[in-house]
């Protein structure tokens, strides 16, 4: 089998390649001497059956952030038969230098021009034989996003895997004293085979960012379509939760029960009331997770998230972070696991490890499950939006709270230079592709998590044997009264201090716990809690929700970024004294009211 | 003698012309690699509303970046942009 390392600065479309190449048949991977799990897929190239593993995004060979020691450390230690470098060929006059230090290192190189249609567009004019001829390296052009091209491109990889050597690793060192001289060259190479026009046209990007980056009306309008995002979630997926839930209970009248009544009671309630109402709960939500990643994937795509980072740098340089660390609170709306990976942009270590700690304070799509049950079930229609929207802008106090604290210790000097790609229409293809793989990483993650939390809890809320499901003398039962004088002056009560317990393993379990707990499902469990709590009882527990400790997932991938068991603590420490703080304050502060 | 003038004191809808770039070594390889190398033409497209951060652009490239970064980077002041290869667009004001 031949590996194939695919190479490309950030913005280019290699990962929209990726995606098209391998299908959605990508997994993850550790690599000798990186330090950094990598995608890869197996793809037939003409005859050869190849490795392509998706690199880090580049800027430059001998760079120093993460990613760029990342692909260097692999390039060196890991053997490749070939190299396919994708540069945007609308920035090929820069984008050049990379293609010349890939070509130093004497592996075969494919040279990949995407995005031709927009240097089209541009009036920039690319002579892709003479490029070639000029480089000394076989290139092609592509549309990563439409597909054209790739067939061609894919055949002349196959050509080059033909006559490739035996690989080995790459001395990225010896290349790097060539730095300096490429410059000429690649002023030749453009003198010769590209050409740009003397002026060029405005494009209809310029137009979008005088109103988008409006120094008035910018930060508004970001805040409104983040608004306007989550209003069309729910909108498109309350209906099909509804579906999936009502699936779910026929296929429990109509098959299980029947089919598992011969079984002993005990066992019979653990299927029943554990495994099968686990797992309902955990469906009833996939449609909302769905909606949600193909909005983000759409905006994402679009290039108005690095948009965001500009309008809110401002604000973020004064917290400590920098607009980067913004766009990955946004991304922890969704989860906050691929959030915290996505820190590894910023190149200082500090202000990295600082996002780190403000991430899990974003309000993820496993909290916002929980949310959007209790707020149906016990706030009135006309005081649920609102509560929801309050949590949000706690959410965003919490972040802010925890970096004015915390920028002193971790203090940084991070540069804050950042590419603002042109806007493009999100492809169906590239939304449907991102929205389904984060919606099969979040199941195969939630889904074990839930399964063996909502066991859990049953066989707490039913053992010792012959106690009442959940009541007062069963092991949780005990738990939930031992934790009464920390959490009794929150208005938590047992019961609910029971499902918070379960909530360490993963946010959404709380309402997988409630069903159990209650004994109840559906809208008997809707009444059911609307009868054991008052809005502000609830607010406050949904508050407390929002802050207390990361779940399971988060924290392995806190402890696995920072590689640091002393930091791991910190960020499962800090936010369960704030949590604590902010929840005392508002119910001791309501009921002082008067609520 | 030229008269250099860094790239942060730009008001939106100028333009001018690198004339070097200063920082250290981490930064500069990143400007490099984003298009800021001596001789190439840059305009200020806007600045961040609360001293924020500037969006450039270098040819077919656009770029945010503090007002820190870009002190380091220095130009001439000039009508025409002779001697790069992708004139920028002059946005409209």
């Amino acid at each position: 089998m031949k590996r194939v390392a695919l190479l490309g600065m950030p913005n280019t479309g290699k990962s929209t390649l990726f995606n098209r190449l391998t299908g959605s048949q990508a997994r993850v991977g550790n690599w000798p001497g990186v330090t950094v799990d990598l995608a890869t897929a197996r793809v037939l190239v003409g005859g050869h059956m190849v490795e392509l593993v998706d690199l880090p995004g580049l800027y430059d060979l001998h760079g120093f952030s993460e990613d760029e020691l990342v692909a260097r450390h692999f390039l060196e230690a890991a053997r490749v038969d070939a190299i396919a470098v994708v540069l945007n060929a609308s920035q090929i006059d820069r984008q050049l230098a990379l293609a010349l230090q890939l070509k130093a290192l004497e592996v075969p190189t494919l040279v990949l021009l995407n995005m031709a249609d927009e240097a089209r567009r541009y009036g920039i004019e690319i002579d892709v034989e003479r490029l070639g001829t000029g480089i000394g390296l076989p290139v092609a052009a592509i549309s990563a996003r439409f597909g054209t091209g790739v067939p061609e491109a894919l055949a002349k990889l196959a050509h080059l895997l033909d006559t490739a050597p035996h690989p080995r690793e790459a001395s990225v060192r010896a290349a790097l004293a060539e730095d300096h001289r490429r410059e000429e060259e690649i002023e030749a190479l453009l003198r010769d085979s590209v050409v740009v026009p003397e002026r060029l046209s405005e494009q209809a990007s310029d137009r979008i960012d005088r109103v988008v980056l409006h120094p008035w009306f910018g930060l508004p309008l970001f805040f409104l379509a983040m608004l306007a995002v989550f209003q069309a979630v729910f909108w498109l997926g309350s209906p099909m939760q509804g579906g999936v839930e009502a699936l779910f209970e026929a296929v429990r009248r109509l098959a299980l029960e029947p089919a598992l009544a011969p079984l002993p009671v005990l066992l019979r309630g653990l299927l029943l009331d554990g495994v099968w109402a686990g797992m309902g709960t955990v469906a009833a939500f996939v449609p909302l997770i769905v909606v949600f990643f193909f909005f983000l994937a759409a905006v994402e795509d679009s290039g108005y998230l690095s948009r965001a980072a500009f309008l809110t740098d401002a604000l973020m340089a004064r917290l400590g972070l920098d607009g980067r660390a913004f766009v990955m609170l946004l991304m922890g709306f969704g989860c906050n696991v691929p959030a915290i990976m996505g820190t590894r942009v910023m190149r200082d270590r500090p202000m990295r490890l600082l996002s780190m700690l403000t991430i899990p304070m974003s309000l993820c799509s496993a909290r916002l499950q929980v949310f959007v049950f209790i707020a149906a079930a016990v706030l009135a229609p006309a005081r649920a939006p609102w509560v929801l929207f309050g949590l949000y802008v706690m959410s965003f106090a919490a972040v802010i709270v925890t970096a004015l604290l915390f920028r002193g210790r971790f203090a940084s000097a991070e540069p804050f230079v950042i590419e603002l790609p042109p806007y493009r229409m999100p492809t169906m293809r590239q939304v449907w592709m991102r929205g389904w793989v984060e919606v099969k990483h979040f199941l195969r993650r939630a889904t074990k998590f839930i399964f063996l939390g909502v066991i859990a809890v049953w066989l707490l809320t039913h053992l010792p044997s012959g106690a009442a499901p959940a009541g007062p003398d069963t092991i949780a039962g005990w738990i939930g009264s031992a934790m009464q004088p920390v959490l009794g002056p929150l208005g938590i009560d047992e019961k609910l201090a029971v499902a918070l317990i379960f909530g360490f393993v993963a946010k959404e379990v709380v309402i997988g716990a409630f069903a159990v707990i209650y004994g109840l499902e559906g809208d008997a469990l809707a009444a059911g809690l609307a009868q054991s709590m008052d809005w502000v009882a609830a607010t406050s527990f949904m508050l407390f929700t929002l802050i207390y400790t990361p779940c399971l997932s988060t924290v392995a991938t806190l402890r696995s970024e920072s590689r640091s068991l002393g930091f791991t603590t910190l960020a499962v420490a800090w936010p369960l004294a704030l949590a604590w703080a902010a929840s005392f304050a508002f119910y001791q502060g309501m009921r002082a009211l008067g609520f | 003698m030229t008269v250099r003038l860094p790239l942060s004191e730009l008001a939106p809808g100028d333009r001018g012309v690198i004339a070097a770039v200063d920082g250290p070594e981490g930064l500069r390889k990143r400007l490099a690699a984003l298009g800021f190398r001596a001789g190439r033409a840059v305009v200020m497209m806007r600045r961040g509303s609360l001293c924020g951060p500037l969006h450039v652009r270098l040819g077919t490239t656009d770029v945010a970046l503090r007002p820190a970064e870009a002190a380091g980077v220095s130009l001439r002041p000039t009508e025409t942009a002779g001697v790069s290869l992708l004139p920028a667009v002059a946005p409209a004001t």
